[in-house]
């Protein structure tokens, strides 16, 4: 992997593959898509689940890929990419790749076990979960990826529950769980180090699974210009993490000194605007405990 | 791999169909009674004897189906097995690959489904899919089953039809029952059902979106494109892939070959009575017993239900005056399902013959050939002067067979 250049602005292809699509002002997901593609190439294979990313960019006679893709059942993305890896092996294609594109209730809920499945096979796929918290595509309702408190169709803040449940579900961790070869979390709030991260999924003979938070502004109650900067500001303020898993091992790719307030990050959005200062308070508890286990057992930069 | 005979089971011949038509990927998940079938096609691949396939073993039954949805989307030739509750578990799958007109093959052991909970057979699986856009064909032994692996490549890949298929065997009765079967040469096979080649697929070279959504100023002309090559082409093409390969290998099916349909002793029955797959066996040594008493009874077997065998009902003679289907499945609260397609054919007709729906071995209970004629003979006690009469009682036209308290009447 050392040898690898390492993808900058100023050496990224100009190439895009994922364009002319119909997705909302600001969508972190097409980003997410958009940049891994440009790190993947044309010699590859692009599976896509029932989500936003085939709803805006796979509506025949207007498709989005510049290279050839297959929208599947919604459970079931990463079986699809097992099914095109080991048939293109077999009819002796050579110098290919196979990446799917699923969100957080396509990959951590309904697609979970077909990606358990893939995984454990250790098919040459590589699967890459865009998470904006929540199932956007339908018009915001709670996954299992939505965090502490959000405000979803389905988690409406009433008297006995205060939006969504309070775990989101560790998918780094969990896939990691299955000894993968290469896993990492990434953030378009962080492109650069994300595209690498591509790169060695790329680079990787086994299964590989990078999960990206991308926001997504018509969920998240936020405006359509500050995406990439409200990515930014959940991992500066330690909600999420820029990780790696390879050889058995956990490695953080970036460790804060200090965290920026919580508070921020969450009052900027309207998903959170009902939050209280004893939610911020569990908010941040959370947090620390996730750190201190993470500062704990991981390898850090 | 030269010509020779083998004692095997259905499930076996089923595995040695699969391998001697040289698919790419396979990918299936275990479920009795089809659960040999994965266990052979996972050691043939393994030990060598199938080359240049990739052996897919996936979580669920929907993975399955999936795996091999990705496959055959990139031009691969493939194969599944399921049963039951695995083809339920697949379902949503199956419309994936019909719709993208990709020619699957599929191999389906008949079991009823819970509850009540059993892993016996009945119909009831693959009758829930009628409408999924596969062909269903029901056969009848293992040689068949084995015979119609390999002519079902030629049928699901031929240009006119580009349509996935199942093969429906009874469970157990079928799956599990040994038989002698010839088993043909490779050679002859590679013959018969050369390598598959298709534009519609994804490749590197010439990128294509597959399984694409489409508004609806265009989606019905893709359904109705579909449903015309399977109504249209279909009937043709399994009646030419049959021929040929009753020239290659000496074997045919269906009445004058290829049939979507079976007539056996119907010329001037005035009772018929329909089946599908293992019963048709007992069924006609029945109708040889009753034609040897001077009754005029007949056989309509289906062998397939999709495309489905109108022009074979309606080409039967004005003579048959009651004509029964045996289910067995139930649409609960109607009426068998096989029963309500058969109506619908004979509609068509001008002096249609009236029908009866007899209801039995679900799950796995037994028709005995004493149940048949049963059967039979109510159906003829309905003929009075050259004209039937039926139960006044338009839900006394379905009836179920063999029920426990019968014994006791």
């Amino acid at each position: 992997m050392s040898n690898m250049t390492i993808l900058n602005a100023r050496n990224i292809t100009n190439e895009e593959l994922f364009f002319g699509h119909k997705a909302c002002a600001g969508c972190g997901g097409s980003l997410a898509v958009r940049l891994a593609m440009k790190v993947i190439g044309r010699r590859s294979y692009v599976v896509v689940p029932a989500n936003c990313m085939s709803a805006v960019g796979f509506m025949y006679p207007a498709m989005s890929f510049g290279v050839s893709g297959l929208c599947c059942p919604f459970a079931s993305t990463a079986a699809v990419l097992s099914g095109i890896t080991q048939a293109a092996r077999q009819l002796g294609e050579e110098d290919y790749y196979v990446v799917g594109f699923a969100g957080d209730g396509g990959t951590a809920d309904i697609g979970l076990q077909a990606l358990s499945g893939a995984v454990d096979r250790n098919d040459r796929i590589i699967y890459i979960c865009y998470d904006n918290e929540a199932y956007m595509n339908t018009g915001v309702q709670e996954s299992g990826l939505s965090p502490y408190g959000t405000k979803t169709t389905t988690s409406p803040e009433g008297a006995k529950k205060h939006g969504a449940n309070p775990i989101k579900k560790n998918m780094f961790e969990i896939v990691a769980a299955h000894n993968i070869g290469y896993a990492a979390t990434a953030s378009v709030g962080y492109p650069q180090d994300y595209i690498n991260k591509v790169a060695r999924a790329k680079a990787h003979p086994g299964a590989s699974y990078i999960h990206v938070m991308a926001p997504c502004p018509t969920g998240w109650g936020a405006e359509t210009d500050v995406t990439t900067q409200l990515a930014r500001e959940a991992v500066d303020c330690g909600l999420w993490y820029l990780a790696e898993y390879e050889n058995g091992e956990f490695r953080l790719n970036k460790n804060p000194k200090e965290f920026k307030p919580v508070k921020d990050y969450l009052t900027g959005q309207g998903r959170f605007r009902r939050m209280r200062e004893q939610d911020f308070k569990i908010v941040e508890e959370q947090r620390d405990a996730m750190w201190a286990k993470i500062r704990k057992n991981w390898q850090t930069a | 791999m030269e010509a020779r005979k083998e004692f095997i089971s259905g499930n076996e011949a089923v595995a040695i169909g699969a391998m001697l038509a040289r698919p790419q990927v396979v990918s299936a998940y275990p479920i009795s009674p089809q659960t040999i079938v994965v266990e052979k096609l996972a050691e043939y691949v393994e030990s060598g004897l199938m080359k240049n396939c990739s052996y897919i073993r996936v979580e669920s039954e929907h993975s399955a189906l999936a795996a091999v949805l990705g496959a055959v989307a990139t031009g691969a030739r493939t194969f599944t097995a399921t049963s039951s509750h695995g083809l339920m578990y697949m379902a949503e799958v199956l419309p994936f690959v019909s719709g993208s007109r990709f020619p699957v093959v599929m191999m389906n052991a008949n079991r009823a489904l819970a509850v009540p909970w059993s892993i016996f057979t009945d119909q009831s699986d693959s009758m829930m899919l009628l409408n999924s856009g596969w062909l269903q064909v029901y056969v009848e032994d293992a040689q068949e089953a084995l015979d119609m692996v390999i002519q079902s490549y030629r049928i699901a890949e031929d240009p006119a039809v580009m349509s996935p298929i199942m093969i429906n065997l009874d469970g157990f009765v079928l799956t599990h029952t040994y038989e002698l079967v010839d088993i043909p040469a490779q050679a002859q096979v590679d013959k018969y059902l050369p390598p598959y080649k298709t534009g519609n697929k994804m490749s590197i070279d010439q990128p294509l979106g597959v399984c694409i959504g489409i508004t609806p100023d265009l989606n019905t002309e893709f359904r109705y494109r579909q449903h015309v090559d399977q109504l249209r082409n279909a009937p043709g093409v399994i009646a030419g892939a049959d021929r040929e390969f009753g020239e290659v290998f000496g074997r045919s099916y269906g009445s004058q070959g290829g049939g979507l349909s079976e007539k056996y002793r119907c010329e001037d029955a005035e009772v018929v009575l329909v089946t599908l797959g293992s019963i048709s066996m007992t069924a006609r040594t029945v109708v040889d017993k009753l034609r040897d008493a001077g009754r005029k009874v007949g056989l309509f077997k289906i062998r397939f239900m999709r495309p489905f065998p109108m022009q074979d009902l309606l080409s039967l003679g004005d003579q048959v005056k009651v004509l029964g289907v045996l289910d067995k499945n139930i649409s609960p609260g109607y009426e068998g399902t096989v029963f309500s397609q058969v109506n619908s054919a004979l509609s068509r007709k001008a002096n249609p013959p009236r029908t009866m729906n007899y209801v039995g071995g679900l799950a796995g209970r037994e028709i005995t050939t004493r149940s048949l004629e049963k059967i039979f003979s109510e159906m003829l006690g309905m003929i009075r002067d050259g004209k039937a009469e039926l139960p006044p009682d338009p839900n006394g036209r379905v009836k179920f067979i063999n029920m426990r308290w019968e014994d006791h009447e």
